[in-house]
């Protein structure tokens, strides 16, 4: 990158790639890129070109973020796809490291206690009727799983509950929800099982042995065994 | 220094003022010197089940609001001879007339003076609830074998293994009718238990003398034949640390057929 030359446009075959400079000031940035943007789409009136936007390793705040969608998307035919940027703030951080780790707990979860997550929750023992267990991410239970179940409570369809002893009073994941049938015949529940959002976008419940072919990333083994 | 125990149950009408009359009785029966404390304030019935109500001078907060010696206001069971007191709870005033502060330093008092004081705790989860618990070293958390008084048991041992300084509540599963339970119109023990995971303390049979004694102000447990009063004995003989077997609920009613049944070896034994 010269100097002098702040905004580089690069066209690949999935559209174009926008480097800025992370060593000039912000305004000088927005100044050219406009500049840029207005002499490459002077008289584009063609089909829609997505953009992936790199800003190396300037931190631009969720408003710049979205100044710069914005300046973008005024060219009619271009779409912003993504901005991309290698720096983060701790706090984004943090929030990043707690959303995709597993926390483990031991216990029982008792009629009217709720606990709650922002990642993955590894629940080692019961949920009682009337208690609740919720996370971000997924919810394992290694024990009888009698209570309410929500996992990806933040929106995260891809999530998945599982349990050794499946007879909940009610799963959630994200915003779809299933109601127990009204009676469990405990003798009958011999093996885990999963619960997640299928294809047809309906919760559904199933053997254990299926999540490996659905959610391939819930594993996070690397390597060979 | 003496133990303080509180009874509770979440649900009303499981049977905690029976039980805390006839624990008390049996610890009494011991030779133990027992204080009963009702904290029911507004709707007090253990000093009747005890058959105490005419002896009631000054109640729980006379004593908490300094317009008596604790002393004065403890009613001594005319059954035993000095080792039996009661607290009664004030019928005028509601729950809010006592905060858990103050009663913890009642208990602290009267754990200088005796062996046992049992706690008698109003059902819900609110300020009674606080009140009873406020003082208490050990928890009992008594249960009907029916899903609606296991829930209310489950949330209130959630709460009790929060308090600090509380020992893990025991559990006590109380009228079990064996020929419901039989017949999987009413959970049984083990299935209470397992899904509770306390340690039982002690089974109580429904049995209509419990009823009938407290009718008449006069706990089962003086009754030495009883089933019953045999439960709550055994329970009292848990609580000082002895070792005994859960009474076996179906024996009481092996009749001829039965046990010629098993004899030829088609009954369940």
């Amino acid at each position: 990158m010269k100097t002098g030359q702040n905004v580089v446009i690069k066209g690949t075959k999935d559209g174009l790639t926008l480097q800025l400079n992370d060593k000039c000031a912000y305004n000088e940035l927005i100044e050219e890129l406009t500049e840029k943007l207005d002499a490459v789409t002077k008289d584009g009136q063609g089909a829609l070109i997505t953009v992936s936007v790199q800003t190396g390793n300037r931190y631009v705040t969720e408003d710049e973020k979205e100044a710069l969608k914005s300046l973008i998307r005024q060219r009619r035919h271009l779409v912003v796809e993504e901005i991309k940027s290698n720096v983060m703030t701790i706090e984004e951080a943090v929030r990043w490291k707690e959303e995709n780790e597993i926390v483990s707990f031991v216990g029982r979860i008792r009629s009217g206690q709720v606990l709650e997550v922002p990642g993955d929750l590894l629940l080692i023992g019961d949920v009682n009727p009337g208690g609740t267990v919720m996370a971000g991410g997924s919810i394992f239970v290694m024990g009888a799983l009698k209570g309410v179940a929500h996992a990806g409570c933040y929106g995260n369809k891809q999530a998945v509950i599982t349990a050794a002893k499946m007879m909940p009073s009610q799963l959630r994941i994200s915003s779809h929800l299933t109601r127990s049938p009204d009676r469990y015949d405990e003798e009958e529940i011999t093996e885990s099982e999963c619960a997640f959002i299928n294809e047809a976008d309906q919760l559904v419940i199933d053997r254990l042995q299926v999540l490996k072919y659905l959610r391939p990333d819930i594993s996070t083994f690397k390597g060979g065994f | 220094m003496g133990e303080a125990i509180v009874i509770t149950s979440g649900k009303g009408g499981v049977g905690k003022t029976t039980t805390t009359a006839n624990l008390g009785t049996a610890l009494a029966l011991q030779e133990k010197k027992v204080c009963l404390v009702d904290t029911d304030i507004g709707l007090r019935n253990l000093d009747v089940v005890m058959g105490l109500e005419n002896r009631i001078i000054y109640d729980l907060v006379d004593v908490v609001e300094e317009r008596c010696k604790t002393h004065q206001a403890l009613v001594k069971d005319k059954r035993f001879n000095d080792l039996l007191y009661l607290l009664p709870a004030a019928q005028t005033t509601d729950k809010s007339a006592v905060t858990p502060e103050q009663m913890k330093k009642l208990i602290d008092e009267l754990k200088q003076d005796y062996d046992y004081i049992l706690i008698d705790c109003p059902a819900g989860i609110e300020q009674g609830y606080k009140n009873a618990v406020a003082g208490a070293d050990h928890a009992i958390v008594v249960t009907t074998p029916e899903k609606s008084s296991v829930r209310d048991a489950d949330r209130v041992i959630g709460l009790l293994e929060k308090e600090e300084g509380m020992a893990p509540p025991k559990l006590i599963v109380n009228r079990i009718r064996n020929h419901m339970v039989k017949e999987g119109d009413m959970l049984d023990v083990d299935e209470v238990a397992a899904h509770l995971s306390i340690e039982l303390i002690g089974i109580v049979a429904d049995d209509d003398e419990v009823i009938k004694s407290s009718h008449n102000g006069e706990p089962v447990a003086h009754n030495p034949n009883n089933r019953a009063s045999i439960a709550y004995r055994n329970i009292a003989r848990r609580i000082l640390g002895e070792s005994v077997p859960l009474q076996q609920l179906d024996q009481e009613k092996e009749t001829f057929l039965t046990k010629f049944k098993r004899f030829i070896g088609m009954g369940r034994s």
